[in-house]
């Protein structure tokens, strides 16, 4: 009944994300993790540490969609379940690798309801998805924003795996986002601009907002698409998905996609000009009016709260 | 180049779906439909592809029933050459759509397969990686730019840490984000056109492919409702109830 994880991480760091994965990944059985990446050593330290992990395996190789699901493919046969976290490879991947396998992928699961019961948001959040899975073995993307992270403190022992794995297509470049606000899918608080922001330097304030509360900073599709926010600080249906402790929401009418991004928070507060937009009207706390004129006296007034994250 | 572009219709983006109180899945009846945006923005990169010179045809394959034909208009209209229909009145999983789409690879031997990166009714984002595992090609998901270098495409991605740039020799298979480009709105002596371009219209069932579904759906339910809050009025209000939240937070 054991369980293979695949393990995101990034600059050769293991995903914060990682703890709640196998925190999901345990209610299915004993938890291996893979870590596939040119310089795995660290990440796969990192991993060990995981309660709930057994064993820690890692291949040195290029990190593109052919190599991890070579590798996972190498494995999959020793594991029941073969998962990854529902992140920009864990869809990239286990798509990719279910078809190799011939099995029918479940994805994007929020809830384990039994060894082969799961439930998962489809239409954008606006409907949930029950589903059993028959199949001899389960392909699984989890998000990881549903689950509640596993402890640290273990030792799990890592294993080099030999494997050579192939790949056509070539890594040429990232293209990052320098930033050093917390991870977005996993922060406990996120502040989001809307395209009412305006404009890149209006960014600046919403940032400054989520340094004095040690917040993530996300955006709408429409203020990545008008040029305000990088696109890897998108919120919704086809970008990040959170669920934060207390979402703020500035500037944000509420499309129904960026709506589908913050389901999981658990307070969403909203600061608008319009009482009437849809997500001032979900908001648990709402203050109407300009945020140009709202968010530096925020600042202050949270400033000289004392208030420290 | 050859490219082929699979593309889906869905309830449209716009529409406000409804869980029918049943439980057996989202009201379709009546409710406007359209071609999935992803798959709008596919079509779009195959075409300036053909307008670049860079590829001389298009052919646009979708998978349902037959009012799916009409998203093949559409792509027709944006300027795809001719059409194929794969029809099925059956809700087919993502692992059957690869298989199918696979045969039609097999006979129309694209350079190029492109699709949108995920269909907004089950949000799967499968297809396209399933298929490029069936035809043995690379891939590139999330492809938010792509540029045709000699016999390879130099694709840009979106990605959770920002963009990357892979190389693809082709033949290959690419999945379509947003920003990839604006897909046109064909005016109207295009949409005339696209009724004579060809378009074959095929039973499933002709492929070989088991069209039976794997997992069993159980119910489809409407998220929990969120209970409406208050507004309050003023900012030190909103600085005092944003520091009760995060007292609580640093209580646990």
């Amino acid at each position: 009944m054991s369980v293979l994880l695949l393990a995101d991480h990034d600059k050769g760091e293991l995903s914060p994300a990682t703890a709640r994965l196998v925190a999901a990944a345990s209610q299915l059985g004993p938890v291996d993790i893979l870590v596939v990446a040119e310089n795995p050593a660290a990440i796969a330290a990192a991993a060990a540490q995981i309660a709930g992990v057994r064993i820690v395996q890692v291949v040195k190789a290029a990190e593109t969609a052919e190599s991890i699901t070579n590798s996972l493919e190498s494995l999959a046969q020793r594991y029941q379940s073969v998962s990854a976290s529902a992140s920009s490879v864990g869809k990239d991947v286990i798509p990719r690798l279910a078809a190799k396998l011939d099995i029918q992928p479940v994805t994007d699961v929020v809830e384990i309801l039994g060894p082969n019961r799961f439930t998962r948001p489809i239409y954008a959040g606006n409907a949930l998805e029950t589903v059993t899975d028959p199949q001899p073995k389960h392909l699984l993307t989890f998000r990881a924003s549903a689950f509640r992270p596993a402890a640290s403190g273990n030792a799990a022992s890592v294993e080099s795996l030999d494997l050579s794995v192939t790949s056509a297509a070539r890594f040429l470049a990232a293209h990052r986002t320098e930033s050093d606000t917390p991870d977005l899918a996993t922060a406990q608080i996120v502040i989001g601009g809307g395209v009412s922001v305006g404009s890149a330097e209006g960014f600046q304030l919403i940032e400054k907002l989520g340094k004095t509360l040690g917040a993530a900073v996300g955006a709408t599709r429409a203020a990545v698409d008008a040029g305000y926010a990088p696109n890897d600080w998108q919120i919704g249906q086809t970008g990040k998905i959170i669920a934060p402790d207390l979402y703020i929401a500035i500037g944000i009418s509420g499309a129904l996609q960026h709506l589908a991004g913050i389901q999981g928070a658990k307070k969403i507060f909203a600061i608008n000009t319009d009482a009437e937009a849809p997500l001032v009207k979900i908001a648990d706390v709402a203050l109407i009016g300009d945020l140009f004129e709202i968010v530096p006296q925020l600042i202050a007034e949270l400033e000289k709260s004392g208030i420290k994250h | 180049m050859k490219i082929l572009v699979a593309v889906k219709r869905v309830v449209d983006h716009n529409v406000r779906i409804r869980v029918r109180p049943d439980g057996t899945g989202v009201e379709t009846t009546g409710v406007r439909m359209s071609m999935n945006p992803f798959c709008k923005h596919a079509v779009e990169a195959a075409v300036q592809l053909v307008e670049k010179g860079q590829a001389s045809e298009v052919v646009v394959v979708s998978i349902g029933p037959k009012q799916s034909n009409d998203v093949i208009l559409t792509a027709l209209a944006m300027g795809a050459h001719r059409g194929v229909l794969v029809e099925t009145d059956a809700a087919l999983e993502t692992l059957t759509i690869a298989k199918l789409l696979a045969k039609v690879a097999e006979e129309e031997q694209p350079d190029l397969i492109l699709l949108g990166k995920q269909a907004v009714d089950d949000d799967s984002n499968h297809v396209g990686q399933m298929l490029a595992a069936l035809t043995n090609r690379p891939q590139a998901t999330f492809a938010s730019e792509i540029v045709v270098k000699g016999s390879e495409l130099e694709v840009t991605r979106e990605v959770d840490y920002g963009r990357e740039t892979v190389a693809l020799p082709l033949p290959a298979v690419v999945t379509a984000d947003l920003r990839l480009n604006t897909p046109r709105n064909a005016a109207l002596p295009m949409v005339m056109k696209a009724r004579s371009k060809p378009l074959a219209v095929r039973p499933a069932a002709d492929f070989g492919v088991d069209l039976a579904p794997r997992l069993v759906v159980e119910k489809i339910s409407p998220p929990a409702e969120r209970v409406a809050g208050k507004t309050v009025g003023s900012v030190a209000d909103l600085a005092s109830a944003i520091a009760a939240e995060v007292n609580e937070m640093e209580a646990l």
